[in-house]
């Protein structure tokens, strides 16, 4: 009589699972009527564009029968998982490296940026976000580093898109990398201004818009992003800042290499790219008007630091990086 | 006392006597190795050959890299950070779950049933709720007055709550099938209410209690969701080893990920053994 | 006196340890009323989140169930070489960071690793799609219901089912009449612990899951995407949703419960 009780409670919870489950029923496979399926995987932050992108692609002869599975993760995260096997027949990711990892792995063709964008879909700028009306009057990089004011930054080693804030006030400190020791002074002065360093950038904007610090740097697109959703933000371009260059590529072992080649063109056509500039970003095709996207006095690439292979040895290697070092000097301090 | 035995974990194949030969049929040997071959199996299929794996790319590049990449002062400093605030976290866990767990089971208050009902939430939620709901609640802008936010008492905080749980949902259930007449024995012959627990309570509690301590040793030496949001994931100061990993990762650096992870379990391993030793000790000790 | 104060501070710890944060959670979902609530939960990719979070936590409690009453009549009950080692072994899954859970299951699992890609030459994927799902979440909740058990076996004591012997029992008999409804309670507890812990797993999951959008995505993922995209009313109605079937769970398992 005991177990059958205990019959009882499995019953039930098993009748509440079926129900739950059977509530959810109708979802759509993939049809075997000449519809082919894309995957597509990317960082998170262009997910809201790509649902629009993809809606309007469908309305596209070549895109009718396009259907797509979607993906969207930390870019490092989502290029580690693709690289062990995850399908993908389109990847875009925030960081040339994380394209890079995958042509090591024999996934994606190395002249994946031999196109006139060299393989990038999208643009952005490293910006300075304040709190609404810009009370402190935070406008440019010397600000970040006045006494007393709180910077939220992601941590570099957990984010690799975070990296993109640290180079842009060194690019801009350092004369685009001529003077490396000013560059690092600044950089160290930053970094102690810094009192909350998340493990990736939309957590940092959320700590931001949560009520912690003064100023936040973070992406063009991210900003924008953030007042589209009504956060109380305000952001100021530097005169001098970053160009950030999102790559896309098609993977060399997709199973539709047509299909994802047409998708790979509609994404640089200008219906694509309008939906990117709406959604924050500034697009790599000449003739999108109708944005603002102002362009800083002196405006400079990571080619221009020395290129991705470079930086990310000489600054943010975990044992020997330049940054490294500055972060175990600061802790060192804090922790006395 | 004869509580003795019911606490030891495994009793000594019985003497001789009347049930021998049903006792024989009991522990046939094949039955047990086929019962412990497959819960071997099953264990080695999810977690023993995939963490034998992590161990063994931990080694790739040499033991002296291995040490290198757990002493660097990053690694380092989220190690130390981690299993001094797991220590603190596990022996609060042990002081209050116990306390909870009483509670629950003997005293009677209106609104007890919600509480225990509430006890295993922490475990349903996704940790980045629960990040924020105590960011919300002790951070900056806390309505409380209480800022524990982007400090080490922020990680001990987060996580209490994801461990609380583990102490008293393991000591509830001894509890509850604890014989009263014991203590009533023990009272009826003069003993205090605190020599009742210490004497007859305590010793049967004690392997659930060191049980529960454990698991929540464990779950903090790995959490990683919760804190990240509420510790401000400062390297050197509050940032745990799990978010150290993950940079080391993000860091293309698998082996060094590995390490610190073998670090981990390496601790965690030898804080299980040494809780079950003080188990078999204490139970012996009665 | 005692009483009153053992029941004041575990009170007051709970309060501000558990009360106050969940009650903000509940306060913050339903803080525009129901309809929010009800129209974030009834969307196409939370209803899809929900089945998958419940197909795989149902596989995954299922699993550890069996596996944690088997081992546990095991540790109690019988004595085999290496015992104590297995016994620690068991608590091991809690200590892995949910990252490196994803990793190690890749690492053996993963397409391009021995076993995996043998697997996947029979056309079984288990790394990003359903079965790593639950194989990751059976890893980090598999010692909960072994150790809910284990005490309560131990106290319950082995003469019962030494008298069901001498009287003529099978093994099964003596389990399902003696044993079981000894346990009953215990294995309740660990069953909706271990239900509790596979609802919530986030980084362990996300790892392995390939996160693809309304496929493999449970709600735990669905929350942290939402939270991502600033859609807190959605983020918080699917957190409470699962809080929800925590506490339905266990309200289930002690109404069940008789009295005394």
């Amino acid at each position: 009589m005991r177990v059958r009780r205990l019959g009882g409670i499995a019953a039930a919870a098993v009748a509440t699972t079926a129900l739950v489950t059977a509530c959810g029923g109708g979802n759509s496979s993939a049809g075997g009527d000449g519809k082919v399926q894309l995957a597509l995987v990317a960082y998170s932050t262009p997910q809201a564009a790509f649902e629009d992108i993809i809606k309007a692609y469908q309305q596209t002869p070549e895109g009718k029968n396009i259907t797509f599975t979607q993906s969207y993760g930390a870019s490092g995260d989502q290029s580690r998982a693709v690289a062990s096997g995850l399908k993908a027949d389109i990847v875009e990711f925030s960081l040339e490296t994380d394209i890079t990892r995958l042509v090591d792995a024999g996934l994606v063709a190395s002249d994946w940026n031999s196109n006139a964008t060299h393989g990038f879909l999208t643009k952005s700028i490293a910006v300075i976000g304040t709190r609404k009306g810009n009370p402190k009057n935070i406008k440019t990089w010397d600000d970040l580093i006045k006494p007393g004011v709180e910077v939220i930054t992601p941590n570099p080693f957990t984010s690799g898109g975070a990296r993109w804030n640290l180079l842009a006030g060194y690019g801009a400190k350092s004369n685009k990398g001529a003077d490396q020791a000013a560059g690092l002074d600044y950089v160290g002065k930053l970094l102690a201004n810094v009192p909350v360093q998340d493990d990736s950038g939309r957590k940092s904007l959320q700590t931001f818009v949560g009520g912690k610090g003064d100023a936040i740097i973070t992406y063009e697109n991210e900003a924008i992003f953030a007042q589209q959703n009504n956060q109380p933000i305000d952001y100021t371009v530097p005169d001098s800042t970053i160009l950030i260059e999102n790559p896309v590529a098609v993977t060399k072992n997709s199973a539709h290499p047509k299909e994802a080649a047409d998708f790979l063109k509609f994404l640089y056509s200008k219906d694509a790219q309008t939906i990117f500039a709406k959604n924050g970003y500034r697009p790599v095709l000449d003739g999108i008007t109708g944005f603002n996207f102002p362009t800083p006095p002196q405006l400079f690439t990571i080619n221009d630091l020395g290129g991705w292979p470079k930086v990310t040895k000489d600054f943010f290697d975990a044992k020997t990086g330049l940054v490294a070092d500055i972060e175990r000097k600061l802790g060192v301090a804090t922790e006395k | 006392m004869t509580t003795d035995v019911a606490v030891r974990p495994a009793p000594p194949p019985g003497p001789p006597g009347g049930g021998a030969r049903a006792r024989s049929r009991f522990s046939v040997p094949g039955g047990t190795a086929l019962g412990l071959g497959s819960s071997v199996l099953y264990l080695s299929l999810i977690v023993l050959i995939p963490l034998a794996v992590v161990a063994w790319r931990s080694l790739d590049e040499g033991p002296g890299y291995f040490w290198r990449a757990v002493t660097t002062p990053d690694a380092w400093a989220a190690l130390t950070l981690t299993i001094g605030a797991s220590a603190l976290v596990a022996v609060f866990n042990l002081v209050m779950g116990t306390i909870i767990a009483w509670v629950l089971v003997r005293d009677r208050f209106p609104g007890k049933a919600v509480v225990d009902t509430l006890i295993d939430l922490p475990f349903a939620l996704p940790t980045i709720v629960a990040g924020l709901v105590l960011l919300a609640l002790y951070g900056p802008e806390s309505p409380l007055g209480i800022n524990l936010a982007y400090s080490r008492a922020g990680v001990v905080l987060a996580l209490l709550f994801v461990t609380l749980p583990f102490v008293v949902r393991t000591v509830q259930p001894v509890l509850l099938e604890l014989d009263k007449e014991m203590e009533q024995a023990a009272a009826s012959l003069g003993a205090s209410p605190f020599q009742t627990f210490r004497r007859v309570i305590l010793p049967n509690l004690v392997p659930a209690m060191l049980s529960g301590t454990a698991l929540a040793f464990t779950r903090s030496i790995a959490e990683f969701g919760s804190t990240v949001l509420i510790s401000g994931n400062l390297p050197f100061k509050t940032q745990v080893a799990a978010v150290n990993i993950f940079s080391q990762i993000e860091g293309d650096n698998t082996t060094g990920a590995a390490a610190i992870s073998t670090v981990l379990l390496v601790v965690a391993l030898v804080a299980l053994v040494s809780l079950d030793f003080l188990q078999r000790w204490g139970s012996r000790r009665g | 006196m005692a009483k009153y104060g053992l029941r004041t501070i575990a009170i007051a710890y709970l309060f501000f340890l558990l009360v106050l944060p969940v009650g903000l959670i509940i306060w913050r979902t339903f803080g525009d009323g129901l309809q929010p609530v009800v129209d974030a939960l009834s969307s196409p990719s939370a209803v899809h989140a929900f089945q998958v979070t419940l197909t795989v936590a149902l596989w995954a409690v299922a699993a550890n169930t069996v596996f944690g009453i088997g081992t546990a009549v095991l540790l109690v009950r019988h004595s085999f070489p290496g015992k104590r080692l297995l016994n620690a072994l068991i608590d091991l899954p809690m200590a892995v960071s949910p990252v490196v859970v994803g990793l190690a299951l890749i690492l053996v699992y993963g397409k391009f690793a021995p076993v995996g890609g043998l697997l996947e030459s029979w056309g079984i994927q288990i790394i990003f799609s359903t079965p790593g799902m639950v194989l990751a979440t059976v890893f980090v909740a598999l010692p909960l219901v072994v150790r809910a058990v284990v005490p309560v076996l131990e106290e319950l004591g082995d003469e019962q089912e030494q008298a069901a012997h001498t009287l003529g029992a099978s093994r099964l008999q003596a389990f399902l009449r003696i044993t079981l409804p000894g346990i009953r309670w215990a294995l309740a507890y660990g069953i909706v612990l271990c239900l509790a812990r596979s609802l919530g797993e986030y980084g362990a999951v996300a790892v392995v899951s390939g996160r693809l959008v309304d496929q493999t995505q449970t709600l735990t993922l669905f929350v942290e995407e939402r939270f991502q995209n600033f859609d807190q009313p959605a983020a918080f109605a699917a957190a409470t949703a699962l809080a929800l079937i925590a506490v339905i769970t266990l309200l289930l398992t002690k109404l069940l419960r008789p009295k005394g």
